[in-house]
């Protein structure tokens, strides 16, 4: 256990298949779990998709899709604060440089502006971002 | 209108059974003979050469299915005497494995003679220039039409498939009158030229489609008609039988099957018991003068009936009515026969799915699709796109690597496909023929 494990933040990796309102579907369990989604984004496959959802509670949210039927998967990310006024995002990439980052997505939460990044090395990445004096969201504080 | 083989065509029906009877007795003592596969058959079922005094004890012999011909792969189905075999034709097989059918010359010869005889039946003759758009190659479709168009003496343009442009130029600077090709590229041979603005009834010589190796309607062929002036002739055949084989007269009524070189029997499927005339039921072929690759009750898996009237156009060979059905749950995709269960099996080599599966065929414009729907098991579910793409890409090429046509794929969270307790039913078919 490393006291950087605090940073790895568990995103939901929900599969949905080509079908009408199956966001609709996911965001219904949430609502009716009384879950709050703190940051969420689609991808797009080939004849299919993944929802990307960061929750304030990742287990119940998890243990709740799983029992409608819905493949869930935790996924691991980092979530960067970042000033919410121009160049906030700029400000940052300076020092995420040498990380190989798979994909990414932002939303405001002011009055700060939060950048959250599934990177390849989880471990490495930290160790570089706070070297870099950026902030990292910990688990405790997120979810 | 010209008949290609008089002396046969023009047999009464009392004379070509007796013909009949005399080929089926010199067959069933040639494999018995020379066939350890059919002599142990025969053996199985009770029943000797000497056994068949007369047609109806035919049914005395033992039935063989497809399985017997992918069991028997490669070989061990052929006659003894390989130096006289000049030929190999094969069709995909349902685990994957082909079916290989071979030819001696005389095989060569009775197969061109047969379509020689369809093709003259209704209309066809030497100055027909014939477009050969069936595949060349291991599919008996391309090379049987080839041969059979040289020995029509007509001029044939062994064109193949695709490359539509070109096909559409050569039809229309070589002025050719006939094509052979499934009716759905017909169809889409016609979209083509629209927009191309060819008017194949003005602009071209092409007055006859030989149609076959999918189900196809009367409704269709009126299609055709309306939109290209084209006669759809109906043609029936399979790679066991030797390949396309047996057409309709001008009478387009039926398609004469051609009683010197096959012995055809109506049963039912589930008691094998043979049917009346008139009545439907399940297709048996038993080959009257193959000699390579010789095929004995055959069970066809197609659903059709023996018509019983005289034809018309005077030739009392017996003739079946258009194809109704199948008896198993073979599907044909642009031509080519795709079972369930080779899909199922190409699936099963993936750990990343499930049990359950769905094939989804539509037509988009004229042509067939294959959509193949899978379970994702949860454990191989990643958040990771490009690993899940990359997982489709393996399941549709391991898919086109069997089945021989393109399939898409589609990958659903599990649990989501319908299940069965019976029979499962798996192909949902929305094409409209």
């Amino acid at each position: 256990m490393s006291e950087n494990d605090k940073y790895r933040i568990k995103q939901l990796s929900i599969f949905s298949e080509n079908r009408p309102n199956r966001l609709g579907a996911v965001a219904k369990v949430l609502k009716e779990g009384k879950i709050n989604i703190l940051g969420f984004s689609i991808a797009e496959g080939a004849g299919y998709g993944v929802i990307r959802v960061l929750v304030d509670n990742p287990v119940t949210a998890r243990d709740l899709l799983t029992k409608e039927g819905f493949v869930v998967k935790f996924t691991e990310v980092l979530a960067i604060q970042m000033q919410d006024t121009p160049g906030g995002l700029f400000d940052l990439t300076d020092q995420m440089k040498d990380i190989n980052i798979e994909y990414g997505y932002g939303y405001r939460s002011p009055p700060y502006a939060v950048l959250i990044v599934r990177v390849e090395d989880i471990e490495k990445g930290i160790e570089s971002l706070l070297a870099g004096g950026l902030r990292l969201l910990d688990n405790v504080n997120f979810h | 209108m010209d008949v290609w083989n008089p002396h046969i065509e023009r047999l009464p029906k009392a004379q070509l059974e007796a013909l009949q009877l005399r080929l089926l007795k010199m067959q069933t003592r040639r494999m018995w003979e020379l066939s350890p596969f059919y002599h142990e058959r025969m053996r199985s079922a009770g029943v000797m050469p000497g056994d068949i005094k007369t047609l109806v004890d035919a049914k005395r012999l033992p039935f063989m299915t497809k399985k017997d011909l992918r069991d028997g792969y490669p070989n061990k189905l052929m006659m003894r005497d390989r130096g006289n075999l000049l030929r190999y034709h094969a069709s995909s097989g349902t685990t994957g494995k082909a079916t290989i059918v071979g030819y001696t010359k005389n095989d060569l010869e009775n197969w061109s003679e047969s379509l020689a005889r369809a093709m003259t039946s209704f209309g066809l003759g030497k100055n027909d220039v014939i477009q050969v758009a069936n595949t060349y190659g291991l599919f008996s479709g391309g090379l049987g039409f080839h041969y059979a168009t040289e020995k029509l003496g007509a001029t044939v343009i062994p064109a193949s498939t695709g490359n539509t442009d070109r096909q559409l130029d050569l039809i229309c600077d070589l002025e050719v009158t006939a094509m052979a090709a499934t009716p759905s590229y017909l169809m889409y041979l016609g979209e083509v030229a629209e927009k191309r603005g060819i008017d194949i009834r003005k602009d071209t010589k092409l007055r006859y489609g030989l149609l076959g190796g999918e189900p196809w309607s009367d409704k269709m062929r009126d299609r055709i008609y309306e939109k290209m002036g084209i006669r759809g002739i109906n043609c029936f055949g399979a790679s066991e039988l030797s390949g396309p084989m047996f057409m309709e007269c001008a009478e387009q009524d039926g398609i004469h099957f051609w009683g010197d070189l096959a012995l055809l029997e109506i049963v039912d499927p589930d008691t094998g018991e043979p049917l009346e005339p008139g009545q439907k039921g399940e297709m048996v072929v038993t080959m009257l003068q193959k000699e390579a690759f010789p095929i004995m009750r055959y069970r066809m898996g197609d659903i059709t009936s023996i018509m019983e009237e005289p034809c018309p156009c005077g030739r009392a060979h017996p003739r079946i009515t258009r194809i109704q059905g199948r008896v198993d749950d073979m599907i044909i995709i642009r031509g080519i026969n795709v079972f369930p269960s080779q899909v199922e099996h190409s699936l099963m080599q993936h750990s990343e799915l499930g049990n359950e599966f769905q094939l989804v065929v539509d037509r988009k414009g004229h042509l067939d699709t294959m959509l193949v729907r899978a379970e994702l098991k949860p454990e191989a579910f990643t958040d990771n796109i490009i690993e899940l793409n990359a997982l489709r890409e393996r399941i549709s090429n391991r898919l086109k690597n069997v089945l021989n046509v393109s399939a898409k794929v589609e990958l659903v969270q599990p649990g989501t496909l319908p299940r069965f307790e019976g029979k499962a039913k798996r192909v949902m078919d929305r094409r409209e023929y």
